[in-house]
Order: C-alpha cells, then sequence, then structure tokens
C-alpha cells in the first residue's frame, strides 16, 4: 500500500513538473526558437571527482543528462542538435581512459537504436560526424550502422561529433574541393602534360610546365564548394553553443559555422545542466535574436 | 485531491490558453530580465569604479606577459567610432600588452590603419614573425584583419593548395592536405597571423563575427558589451581573469 502510494507521489509529481515544463515551452514559443543548438559537454571527468565516482560514471551520467537535454529541446522546438563528444585531441588521454569511452559510444548508440528510444520518441536522424577514419572498426560500424538505420527519419537530427576537430573538417573540405576541381578538369589536364620529372609537370617533348597558369579558365574553389563540403554541411549553422563547466573557449569545434552563434557558458558541469540553463539560454537568444538575424543577413 | 487525470486536463487546458495571455506572460518574463541586466549593470558600474580606482589591490599586479596576443572584435557599426577604439587601444598600451589583433567584419577598422597607428604614439603595424620579437616596454604590435582575412582567406590557400596539387601530382595528396601545410598557405596569402590567447568581443552578444576561423582553436572568449559603453574597469578584470585559465587542450 505505502510502495503504491509512493509510486503515485511520484507519478504525480513528475506530471506536474511536466505539465509546468510544457506551460514554459508555450511561453518561450511565443518568441523566436533556436532551429539549431550545439553543445560542447564539458565537465564529466570533474563531476566523477567531485561525487567520488570511478570515472566511467561521469560519463554515465553524462549521458544521461544528454538524454535529458535532447529530451527539452525537441520538446521546445529545436530541430537540429550537434554534441562535441569526442575531439580528436581527446585521442591523447590514457589509453584505458579512450577505451572506456569509446565502449560507451558504442554501448549507447545500441540504446538509442531499440524500440522506445529517444530516436522513435522524435523521428531523430543520427549523423555521425568527424574523422571516422580515426576509429576502430567496431566504433565505425556502430556508427555507420544507426546513420543507415535513421535515414529515413526526418522530423529532428542529431550530429554526434567523434573523432572531430574544425581544424580537421576544414582540411577535409579543402581537400575534397580540391578533388573535385582536379576531377573537373582531368581531360584537359591529361592531354596537355605527359609525366612527371624532377617533380615538375612536363610535356612529351620534355617541356617544363610548371609555371603555367593552371587556373586559367579553369574553375577555382569558391567559399561553397569548401562550406558544401563540410561536415557539418548536412544541418544550418548553429543559433547557439552551450559549453558547460563555466570554460569560455571553442576549443576547436565549429569554428567555421559559429560566426554569429552566441556562446553561452554556463558554471555547472555537464552531469548538472538542468533545464533552467536551456531556459535562460533561449530568453538571451532572443533579447539578442534580431541583431543576430541582421548579421546573418549582412554576412 | 490533485490526480494524474486532473493534471492531464490541465496540461489540455494549457494547451488551449489564448496566445494574448501567453503573449502577456512573454513580454512579462522579458521585462523582468531586462530590470535584472540593468540591476547588473549598476553593480558592474560600482566594480568598474572600485577596480579604476585601485581599491580592489588583486587587479594591481596582473601578470599581462601571460597575455601574448590579444585580439578585439569588434561590430563594424560601432567601429566606425574611430575614437573609443583609440582609446581602447591606448589603454591596452597602458596595461602593457603587447600585439593586439583587431578585427571586425566589414573592415572599418582596417580602413582607418593610418590614422589609428599615427594617433597612438608607439603602435607599429604587425609583420609577419612580429610574434616572436622582444618588444621594448612601450611598443605595441597591432594587426588589423576583417572578413577578408577569414574564410575567403582560407578559400585563398585551397587555392594554392589545390595549385600544389596539380604541380605535385595526386600521390603527393596525404602530404599536401595537412593542418601545418594549411598554415603555410594561410601564411602565403598573407593571413597567417598568430593564434590569439584572449579574444574580447565588443558588441551586443558573445560571437566572433567571422574571426579567422584556423585562429581561434583554444582562445578564450569573453563579452565585453557595446563598444559604447567599454570600461577600463572591465578590461582590466577580463585580462586578470584570463591569466587565471588552466587549459588542458582535449587531454
Amino acid at each position: 500500500m505505502e510502495v503504491e502510494s509512493g509510486y503515485g507521489f511520484r507519478q504525480l509529481f513528475s506530471g506536474l513538473g511536466c505539465s509546468f515544463r510544457k506551460f514554459m515551452f508555450s511561453i518561450l514559443s511565443v518568441g523566436p526558437i533556436p532551429d539549431h543548438i550545439a553543445f560542447i559537454m564539458d565537465g564529466n571527468r570533474r563531476f566523477a571527482k567531485k561525487q567520488h565516482l570511478v570515472e566511467g560514471d561521469g560519463h554515465r551520467a553524462g549521458y544521461k543528462s544528454l538524454i535529458s537535454i535532447l529530451n527539452y529541446c525537441y520538446e521546445l522546438g529545436v530541430k537540429y542538435i550537434t554534441v562535441y563528444a569526442f575531439s580528436i585531441e581527446n585521442f591523447k588521454r590514457q589509453p584505458e581512459e579512450v577505451q572506456l569511452l569509446m565502449d560507451l559510444l558504442v554501448e549507447k548508440i545500441e540504446d538509442l537504436l531499440r524500440d522506445g528510444s529517444i530516436v522513435t520518441k522524435y523521428g531523430m536522424r543520427l549523423y555521425f560526424i568527424g574523422n571516422l577514419g580515426l576509429l576502430s572498426g567496431a566504433v565505425r560500424a556502430a556508427a555507420e550502422k544507426a546513420m543507415r538505420a535513421t535515414a529515413h527519419n526526418t522530423r529532428a537530427m542529431l550530429l554526434i561529433c567523434v573523432a572531430y576537430t574544425s581544424c580537421d573538417e576544414m582540411v577535409h573540405a579543402v581537400q575534397v574541393s580540391c578533388r573535385e576541381k582536379v576531377d573537373e578538369t582531368r581531360p584537359l589536364w591529361k592531354s596537355e602534360l605527359s609525366g612527371v620529372c624532377n617533380g615538375r609537370w612536363v610535356d612529351e617533348g620534355g617541356k617544363n610546365h610548371s609555371d603555367i597558369q593552371m587556373d586559367e579558365g579553369i574553375p577555382i574553389i569558391k567559399t561553397g564548394d569548401v562550406e558544401r563540403n563540410m561536415y557539418m554541411s548536412v544541418a544550418p549553422d548553429p543559433n547557439i553553443v552551450i559549453r558547460s563547466s563555466g570554460e569560455t573557449r571553442l576549443s576547436n569545434f565549429l569554428l567555421w559555422q559559429t560566426a554569429y552563434s552566441p556562446l553561452y557558458s554556463p558554471a555547472a558541469l555537464w552531469p548538472e545542466i538542468s533545464l533552467w540553463h536551456l531556459v535562460w539560454v533561449v530568453l538571451d537568444f532572443q533579447r539578442k535574436h534580431s541583431y543576430l538575424q541582421r548579421k546573418r543577413k549582412q554576412s | 485531491m490533485v490526480t494524474t487525470d486532473s493534471i492531464r486536463r490541465s496540461s489540455a487546458r494549457i494547451a488551449q490558453m489564448p496566445s494574448f495571455a501567453l503573449s502577456v506572460l512573454w513580454f512579462l518574463i522579458h521585462l523582468v530580465i531586462s530590470i535584472f541586466f540593468i540591476v547588473l549593470g549598476i553593480a558592474d558600474a560600482v566594480e568598474n569604479y572600485l577596480i579604476s580606482s585601485g581599491f580592489l589591490k588583486r587587479y594591481d599586479a596582473i601578470n599581462v606577459g601571460k597575455l601574448r596576443y590579444l585580439a578585439i572584435v569588434v561590430d563594424s557599426e560601432d567601429a566606425m567610432q574611430i575614437n573609443k577604439a583609440l582609446k581602447l587601444l591606448q589603454w591596452l598600451t597602458d596595461i602593457g600588452v603587447k600585439h593586439v589583433c583587431l578585427y571586425d567584419s566589414e573592415g572599418v577598422l582596417k580602413k582607418s590603419k593610418e590614422i589609428i597607428l599615427e594617433r597612438l604614439s608607439c603602435a607599429k603595424l604587425y609583420e609577419e614573425g612580429d610574434e616572436k620579437s622582444v618588444l621594448d616596454s612601450k611598443t605595441m604590435i597591432i594587426e588589423f584583419t576583417s572578413q577578408s582575412d577569414g574564410k575567403e582567406a582560407l578559400v585563398r590557400a585551397a587555392n594554392l593548395l589545390l595549385k600544389r596539387l596539380r604541380s605535385l601530382g595526386e600521390n603527393q595528396e596525404e602530404k599536401i592536405f595537412t593542418e601545418a601545410q594549411m598554415t603555410e598557405a594561410l601564411k602565403a596569402v598573407g593571413s597567417g597571423g598568430p593564434e590569439p590567447d584572449l579574444l574580447l568581443v565588443y558588441g551586443p552578444a558573445r560571437c566572433h563575427l567571422g574571426f579567422p576561423a584556423w585562429r581561434l582553436r583554444y582562445t578564450e572568449i569573453v563579452h565585453m558589451g557595446p563598444l559604447d559603453s567599454m570600461k577600463y574597469g572591465s578590461l582590466l578584470k577580463s585580462i586578470y581573469n584570463f591569466t587565471l585559465v588552466r587549459q588542458n587542450y582535449g587531454k
């Protein structure tokens, strides 16, 4: 009887909380709601230390926090969410920690693909953004499976940055753009020049062509080409970046895409991030929205 | 007694609440927030006075040597107030900052660089290699940047790498497309300045407004408010707080 009434009270409070949250979101929705929010999930290790937990439990607590925040964001009407799960720089951590994070990633990818998960609830498409070639076979396979399994979803998008840095993304986009231009002009190129001699292109007569203006009449790379080849081109630029733990830097995250994305740095560690941090950020975003829209249009 | 059924009915009623009532509530919440920021502004002004007058002793001896390179992002509309920019640079000279990069997306400050350098007695224009030079106590090196040093510069560097790819051949692709080569290419196209340690944003929002992305990896980004209401105390406090930061760089 006591257990039943205890369960009843929890349902009651949970229901009241849910109603209050929907009420808050109805008020917030009077103003502009960001289309895309990016999160730097900083502070899991510090949380584990603070709570005297084993290190892996800090990351698990971080995952729970992520699911809560995703629920709030999608409920509010945010369509795209990007999270910085693992940087290329993080490979420099202790191998045991890196392995723990990779195992956790595979485990949570499988959780996300189960029936009844947040992915099915919000019709979410998953993208894994980054240099996936740096991941081990098992992790890459799990990521690719998740992307294939959710490819038909269109209501919302979750972009998980793994083995990612902005600099690596920019170099990759430039490399792909260069390959495209070379492929576009390949027939012209091969007919004029026959081979390499001492590192310089020469024709059949041995004449050195290194000084030819190779871009005369040949397409050059434009800003749109680089943007199209960014890993993040699948989503619009973020409206907001939120970094937990009070740190005020982007740490090689979305540097190209955040020219007009205000950065918020709540002091809470990632597992401590709450609905109220999100509400505050959205309210401040609404205060600055017309300025940011104007700046985006001018750019 | 409140039951789950009654909660469901309340949720349904909330969904039907007239939009006018929600608009009024939204407006009231924003009004309260605006009042909060006004009160915060007054508290900041008091703190600024205390810092500028030297009452807060911890700001007396700032280890400004830790700040090797400072960037200032200004909203282009605010950047038209050249006198404000000059005053800011003068403050930075007084604090002892040696290397400053000024950025505004439209290049308003870049167009006024002769006037700025003339009016500041001990400033010189940045040249490549200056970040390693040892300066006397009064000289400050200033770099002027705009959006042509941001995405546009990266695209120019991309075209340089494309030329290299064409001249060296596709089998050299892995050697051409590295971060080190990109840094070199950016230098070659004239946008190879160093990464700032600290970036101060003077404008309505804390965003970098297109500052060269390649140089922002681990830069601390601090919002200073509009240039109109800039304060010496805030500047000193931001630099002081920077000297306390410790970074892991991903490890």
